[in-house]
């Protein structure tokens, strides 16, 4: 959800664009990154823990802490709260180490 | 209590209140500034000369009732949203309270509200008068409302009516 | 490998301020900054800030970005955004990455170390769930790109940050349930308390969180009373539904490249944790090396610009560029943080800084 009528601030959103999220649409705006698009159509697992595969979802939002690492265009451990949403990219939860290819 | 719960006993806040004598000539700053903190923009910004904070910004500032004409324009510029405008000249039964209000919707003249004390609660229902958000208030909106007169004292803040319940 | 006279490491307010002073002072500066955009945490700033008119007071920190922003253009400052600063070696050289693809190799007379302070974490039973997060989080999701963060909040930290982002959640239409601090009395200023309590938020001082509790995600928070001690008093506890629980529980110096670089630091609680010594003119042990802003203690942003001026100044001055009123300059921004810090509420800055003042020739 966006919040659409704010009392102090203007929101100047971006070209409207879709990226893949585990197989599915997900709509977003250019500017925003993968985590908040994500956040904004309420997905709040992001990946699971590499040993107790406990659920992980952001913390930090500036590229602190590294709980919202993702898989992105196959790259494993994008931290996705500072990496820009693009047109058509495809993000995966983050389950284990990752695989490089 | 107020280092506990950010809410001001009702005999802190008859001492930042200007005499009734004062509130029945017309509107008049009220500042609920009760803690010394580095912070002075309530002085600079009041073209009359009645707040006073001095060389130390520290101090809390002093009202000199007698030089505010109750224009508002410190209730916008204070960051602690800590002014209001109170007057009680306009009717025998109703006192009028200028409140700062940052939030959305605004509530329009004519409207009927929810006229709450400093803890939040309910106090009694309010008539806005006015809604002021021009850009030299820098998006503090002024929200003029009328309650009875024994609740001078009580109200601090609204809330809109959910017409939905 | 990119020469330059001032190295300014950070982009937020005391980063800024300090490029500001050591350009008009002459010097010509490089900042370096790791998010895409300037301004720090003030880009998400949407209060009013304390302190008087030197320091933008009255003015909303969102705003203060962008007057900085446009002094920034008047003066001889190369801005290198989506770089992050990576290690300051032992000949003075500075290592960097621009956006994970260049690495960058950075040869300065001088160097500002301005990169601020991160959040600090607490300890309770399923702390690791989605759900709970930091409360600066919950504002870059709001107030930088307008998404809701929450519906119900629990917000742990009645210090100005968790008092100031719980008011903001509400600005942004979020429903925050309570404000929670472990401390008997509110840390924060008590006009930002007043202003969430007259919104109805009960603020609740001696109280902690005991657990959160959900399977995927948050969906409540179990909190319980303590006692003068910090002890939990058993039967207290409370369960409150809430989707998000927002950790304010202060801020701690991100000073690890100041350590690389050999700078005494010292643990010095009433500024947050480690910080580098300093002498008067914020230069640290290591010659050439600067600090200001919450990097060398956790402070308000107000006094963070100040000390980016006088390590600006002072900066500018080892490198040759000495304004004709420097001594001027030099005892007005003083005097500025002085005013800031003298009251009660600095009582624990000036207790903290009396620690952490280096003396070079000893």
């Amino acid at each position: 959800m966006r919040i659409e009528n704010h009392p102090v601030l203007d929101f100047k959103r971006g070209k409207q664009i879709s990226f893949i999220f585990n197989g599915k649409a997900i709509d977003a705006f250019e500017g925003e990154t993968i985590q908040a698009a994500l956040h904004a159509a309420g997905v709040r697992v992001l990946g699971h823990s590499l040993t107790l595969h406990r659920p992980r979802g952001f913390y930090c939002a500036i590229g602190n802490c590294s709980s919202c690492m993702m898989v992105v265009d196959g790259v494993p451990n994008v931290r996705t709260c500072v990496t820009p949403v693009r047109e058509g990219m495809v993000v995966e939860l983050q389950e284990g180490k990752g695989i490089i290819e | 209590m107020f280092e506990k719960t950010g809410i001001a006993s009702p005999e802190m806040v008859l001492e930042k209140f200007p005499p009734l004598s004062r509130i029945n000539k017309g509107k008049v700053a009220v500042l609920e500034c009760y803690r010394r903190i580095p912070c002075n923009p309530c002085e600079t910004a009041c073209p009359f000369g009645a707040i006073e904070i001095g060389e130390d910004i520290n101090n809390m500032p002093i009202l000199h009732a007698d030089k505010c004409s109750g224009c508002g324009i410190c209730l916008t510029r204070c960051p602690g949203l800590a002014i209001m405008i109170v007057d009680t000249s306009a009717s025998e039964e109703y006192a009028e309270l200028t409140l700062p209000y940052e939030f959305r919707p605004l509530p329009k003249k004519g409207d009927t509200v929810f006229a709450l004390s400093r803890s939040g609660e309910f106090v009694c229902e309010a008539l806005v008068l006015s809604a002021l958000n021009p850009k030299s208030f820098d998006r503090t909106p002024a929200v003029r409302i009328r309650v009875p007169k024994k609740h001078l004292y009580d109200v601090r803040n609204i809330a809109l009516i959910d017409k939905e319940g | 490998m990119i020469t330059c006279e001032l190295l300014v490491i950070g982009a937020g307010p005391a980063g800024l301020c300090s490029a500001i002073t050591a350009a008009k002072s002459g010097a010509s500066v490089v900042v370096l900054e790791r998010s895409p955009d300037i301004g720090g945490q003030l880009i998400k700033q949407t209060h009013m800030f304390f302190g008087s008119k030197e320091q933008h007071a009255s003015t909303r920190g969102v705003d203060i970005a962008e007057i900085l922003r446009e002094e920034i253009a008047r003066y001889d400052i190369k801005l290198m955004l989506d770089t992050t600063a990576l290690g300051i070696y032992e000949d003075g050289m500075v290592t960097a990455l621009y956006k994970e693809e260049e690495y960058m190799k950075f040869k300065p007379g001088a160097i500002i170390v301005a990169t601020g302070a991160c959040e600090r974490f607490l300890a309770f039973p399923n702390n690791d769930l989605p759900g709970v997060c930091g409360a600066g989080a919950v504002q870059t999701l709001m107030n930088v790109y307008g998404i809701m963060p929450a519906k119900d909040v629990v917000m742990l930290g009645a210090g100005n940050i968790g008092l100031i982002v719980s008011y903001q959640l509400m600005q942004a239409g979020v429903n925050v349930k309570c404000i929670l601090d472990a401390a008997p009395k509110i840390g924060g200023y008590l006009v930002h308390a007043s202003k969430v309590a007259r919104m109805g938020v009960p603020i609740k001082t001696s109280h902690t969180v005991k657990r959160a509790i959900g399977e995927d995600h948050l969906t409540a928070v179990e909190i319980v009373a303590l006692d003068d001690k910090f002890n939990q008093i058993p039967g207290t506890e409370e369960i409150i539904p809430a989707d998000t629980l927002c950790v304010s529980v202060g801020l701690t110096p991100l000073c690890e490249l100041l350590a690389m670089a050999g700078c005494k630091l010292s643990y010095i609680p009433q500024l947050g944790g480690m910080v580098p010594l300093k002498t008067g003119e914020y230069e640290t042990s290591v010659p050439n090396i600067f600090v200001a802003g919450d990097t060398s203690g956790v402070e308000e942003a107000s006094a963070a610009m100040v000390e980016g001026h006088i390590a600006g100044l002072c900066a500018a001055k080892r490198l040759g560029h000495i304004p004709e009123d420097f001594d001027a300059q030099y005892s007005s921004l003083n005097r500025q943080l002085m005013a800031l810090r003298s009251g009660p509420a600095g009582e624990h800055i000036r207790q903290g800084l009396a620690s952490a003042c280096l003396n070079k020739e000893a």
